[in-house]
């Protein structure tokens, strides 16, 4: 629309300067929030709210750590998250793959399938997902219950319906004469989808695995079930805080902050990959 | 996005080249390939969703309470008493959940429209390029990056009734109330939920018409252009209608999502919701974690699963068809 002969109206550029200042404000408000109330004395967020601190201190940010374990929280966060996402990527890939370029008996079943386990209600698995991984734990000694390999293992199903969703439309935008010629030049299928494939559908693949990471990182119901003092993630934890007799506001708004920025950075970082990965594949 | 792919040379011969006398294992293989490449997908959703999903079913049958929880198998059926508990509405446990379903419908509706509304609104106003565009995009998409707990962690603070800013805001600078008001206790906790939610919720919106707007082809806004159409009648003619495909899937997935959100609630009040806003997801999370009846917790998760389906089903045939038509 940008180089249509006709400028916008004015009407036009005012709704919009409107619309989006007071978009702004209602995004920014808690981030700002966020950020100054993580950098006020505690005197700051005992009493009435004030919009300036009536003094920096970076003293919230050194007492996160030892008010609650912090750091093992985090630790675990990582590796929960971290194995979940390259699971979850791996799987969709080889998925994506076989239902992009193969016809065979099931494929629809298995879409749709795939698809509807984003219906359930979460609830509704909770329970019974318990139970099994208890079960499993008791038959085979693998412990899945309160282990750090049950959360990756519930995790990466749930970011794994909408990635490979997303992945059959990124792989079906990729030429099918690029991987014929691999498999013309002896790739075999396996080669074809990873040497030609996987390179051109890099954007798909970044996009879905910040979403992957992002699902695990923020999930709360699961983990406020599945986990034990060890191993126990940030969206548990980070509850910590506000059990105590003081609440700890400025702490709590130190500790929202440490455990966003790794994931808001990533995603503020590759979120042109994934709106290019949504505009080639989810919503074609 | 094609054209990457055809800058990404096609690699050297790989030495695998000779394969020729066997063809006929290499068909057998081929024709098994697919499914030994959907195996691990398939595995890990029977085990993490469909066994839990029958197991769930065939717990809503047993009467389910914390006696038998070490071997729920040895527990007694119960047939449909657990459903009809769930749904006799004159009883406390039938007229709650009821309640929590109305709540969660009229609260859902509410935050679907306005992430909806907010968000194409967004996209179609940052359609255009100008200055500022790039960082303000980027700005929008933080709230839906942000962890779900550190964000509603953060509302909690701004909701309460001393320290809060909301109440600064409305009763110490505004004077809009008289007295400083409860926001995540009482009638009020419906609208604090309802702004969390919308503020989570609308960025994702944003970004799906965001992407559905690159595939509006620009001939079409030229044509309208030449034809005399302003920006306004471009957006109404030409843009809204384009985005149809992407709305009606857009749509369903922001209804599941915020009819089945727990993180949201459970973080904003806790393991008890008030009354205004008792979500059913976290009503059921209650209902059996708390009264530890298991039984009448799956039977009102079956429920929820039911109705789900029903709704699914009938928007996609109304919206297929009616799109269908509006082909035509």
């Amino acid at each position: 629309m940008s180089d249509s002969p006709m400028a916008p109206p004015r009407s036009f550029l005012w709704s919009r300067r409107i619309f989006l200042t007071l978009l702004t404000g209602f995004v920014l408000v808690p981030v700002y929030v966020m950020v100054s109330s993580s950098l006020k004395p505690l005197a700051d967020v005992t009493g009435t709210f004030r919009w300036l601190p009536s003094g920096l201190t970076l003293r919230p940010y050194v007492d996160i750590w030892s008010t609650v374990p912090l750091a093992t929280y985090f630790v675990n966060s990582l590796i929960v998250a971290g194995a979940a996402t390259i699971c979850s990527v791996m799987i969709a890939v080889f998925a994506a793959y076989a239902v992009s370029r193969y016809d065979f008996r099931g494929k629809r079943v298995f879409t749709v399938t795939v698809l509807s386990t984003q219906m359930f209600p979460g609830i509704l698995f909770l329970l019974p997902l318990f139970l099994i991984y208890v079960n499993i734990g008791n038959a085979t000694g693998i412990a899945l219950f309160g282990s750090r390999g049950g959360l990756i293992l519930t995790y990466l199903t749930f970011s794994l319906p909408f990635s490979i969703w997303m992945l059959i439309g990124y792989f079906d935008s990729v030429p099918r004469e690029l991987d014929e010629a691999a498999l013309v030049d002896g790739c075999g299928p396996l080669g074809a989808l990873l040497r030609i494939v996987v390179p051109a559908a890099i954007p798909g693949i970044v996009a879905v695995a910040v979403y992957a990471f992002m699902t695990a990182w923020g999930e709360v119901l699961f983990a406020s079930v599945m986990t034990d003092d060890t191993t126990r993630t940030l969206a548990v934890g980070l509850q910590g805080y506000s059990t105590l007799n003081d609440v700890y506001w400025n702490q709590i708004m130190a500790a929202s902050l440490v455990v966003s920025v790794p994931v808001v950075a990533g995603f503020l970082l590759l979120q042109r990959y994934l709106v290019a990965g949504l505009t080639a594949g989810a919503v074609k | 996005m094609t054209t990457t792919a055809f800058k990404e040379p096609v690699r050297e011969t790989s030495p695998a080249a000779t394969r020729e006398p066997r063809r006929r294992t290499g068909r057998i293989r081929r024709t098994s390939l697919p499914y030994l490449l959907l195996l691990p997908a398939l595995l890990l959703e029977l085990l993490v969703h469909l066994v839990p999903m029958v197991i769930g079913i065939v717990m809503s049958f047993k009467e389910l309470t914390q006696f038998y929880i070490r071997d729920w198998g040895s527990a007694p059926w119960s047939g449909l008493g657990n459903y009809k508990v769930s749904v006799d509405f004159d009883a406390p446990v039938g007229e709650a959940l009821l309640h929590s379903f109305f709540v969660t419908v009229g609260f859902t509706l509410l935050s679907v429209g306005l992430c909806w509304l907010i968000g194409t609104a967004a996209a179609v106003f940052m359609q255009d390029t100008f200055r500022g565009r790039g960082l303000l995009r980027a700005l929008f998409l933080v709230p839906y990056a942000l962890p779900v707990y550190a964000a509603v962690i953060t509302w909690v603070f701004m909701f309460q009734h001393d320290n809060g800013l909301v109440n600064h805001v409305l009763h110490d600078q505004l004077h809009l109330t008289g007295k400083p008001s409860f926001w995540l206790i009482g009638d009020n906790s419906f609208y604090a939920l309802l702004t969390v939610s919308v503020w989570k919720g609308w960025p994702f919106a944003f970004l799906i018409v965001t992407a559905g707007l690159q595939n509006i082809p620009r001939e079409l806004y030229e044509a309208a252009a030449l034809d005399g159409a302003g920006t306004w009648q471009q957006i109404r003619r030409i843009t809204l209608p384009s985005l149809r495909p992407v709305n009606q899937v857009l749509v369903l997935v922001l209804f599941l999502w915020t009819f089945n959100d727990f993180n949201t609630p459970y973080v904003l009040f806790g393991k008890a919701a008030p009354e205004a806003a008792d979500l059913v997801s976290v009503h059921i999370y209650q209902a059996s974690f708390v009264t530890w009846n298991f039984g009448t917790g799956s039977a009102m998760s079956v429920l929820l699963l039911l109705f789900l389906l029903v709704v699914t089903g009938g928007y996609l045939l109304l919206t297929s068809r009616g799109r269908r038509a509006f082909d035509v």
